[in-house]
């Protein structure tokens, strides 16, 4: 288990709908989206920090988590069963 | 975003051009003052245009994008293999003496009931150690917005009807981990040796939006 690891495989998460001004890799439309844990990857430096050349600041697991597109897209026109799978860091997860 | 216009020995710039000849002319405020910056720099011999070039030729030929077909050919006739491969990419990878790049590599695996397609919305992440420098396409705007809000319309745009019973998993390669699609092997390829499976996964297929393609002519091309 990695150091730090708040969620396990199946667990339901929330990605903060917060603003950011750094380069953060939390594309605007999954912010506020739920989703299920499908993989726990490495630690990572936080995107953040690196974006300004921090490369030994704190380290933070990522996430795989699958949403499902019509959960996404309120008028997604593919089929009901269609997902989406993206990385997420860490510290942009909460418990849903 | 017209303002961009300069003048050096001899020759007058009205307008920037790409620096790649598959790349779309520049739209964006960033795309013309990074064209600035670069005409800058060379202006101020800090490097020469023939540098750009052979640093963008170096990247080409990190891999050529067979490598990512030998890995799925591999899979192919090998259960062992595949079993690695889809376990833990990065491993399988190089235990066949390839370069799995610097992240984490995760292999996807086409079934009958699933169908899935790579794409970075926020830039342009790829698996560059197997499938070389991404195309102009990938890294375009309307491909990395359409493929998470439409994927099959794209799908069929690039020619590949996904039937209804069939899942559309998209994989947004947007941090620290890289992607490579193994298509499902063509029916009629039983007999087939690795290299003549390799030849059949295209870059298109490891991206997710081709499925190989037995050629039943030849091209006289």
């Amino acid at each position: 288990m990695n150091a730090g690891q708040r969620y396990d495989l199946g667990d339901r998460v929330r990605i903060d709908d917060r603003r950011e001004p750094r380069h953060h890799r939390t594309p605007a439309f999954v912010k506020g989206q739920t989703g299920i844990v499908t993989r726990v990857c490495m630690d990572q430096a936080k995107p953040e920090d690196v974006a300004y050349f921090t490369m030994n600041g704190p380290r933070v697991p990522v996430y795989r988590i699958r949403m499902m597109q019509c959960d996404l897209w309120p008028d997604y026109t593919g089929k009901p069963d269609d997902t989406l799978d993206i990385e997420m860091h860490g510290h942009w997860l909460q418990p849903a | 975003m017209a303002d961009f216009d300069h003048s050096n020995k001899g020759h007058d710039h009205t307008h920037p051009h790409p620096l790649q000849a598959d790349h779309a002319e520049p739209q964006t405020r960033e795309q013309f003052l990074g064209l600035a910056l670069n005409a800058l720099l060379v202006e101020k011999g800090i490097y020469e245009p023939e540098d750009i070039q052979r640093t963008i030729e170096g990247i080409e030929m990190v891999a050529p994008e067979t490598h990512g077909a030998r890995v799925v050919a591999r899979a192919w006739v090998d259960p062992d293999f595949k079993v690695a491969l889809l376990a833990d990419g990065f491993a399988a990878v190089k235990s066949l003496g390839l370069d799995p790049g610097y992240a984490e590599l995760t292999v996807l695996e086409n079934t009958p009931n699933v169908h899935n397609v790579v794409v970075c919305t926020l830039c342009s992440c790829y698996p560059r150690s197997l499938l070389g420098r991404p195309p102009a396409w990938y890294k375009s705007g309307e491909y990395r917005a359409r493929t998470v809000r439409e994927p099959r319309a794209v799908l069929q745009e690039f020619g590949v009807a996904i039937n209804d019973d069939k899942e559309v998993r998209v994989h947004d390669s947007n941090a620290e981990l890289r992607y490579i699609v193994m298509p499902e092997r063509p029916a009629g390829t039983e007999d087939w040796n690795e290299d003549a499976l390799a030849a059949l996964v295209t870059r298109d297929c490891m991206i997710g939006v081709a499925v190989p393609k037995i050629r039943t002519h030849n091209s006289k091309l």
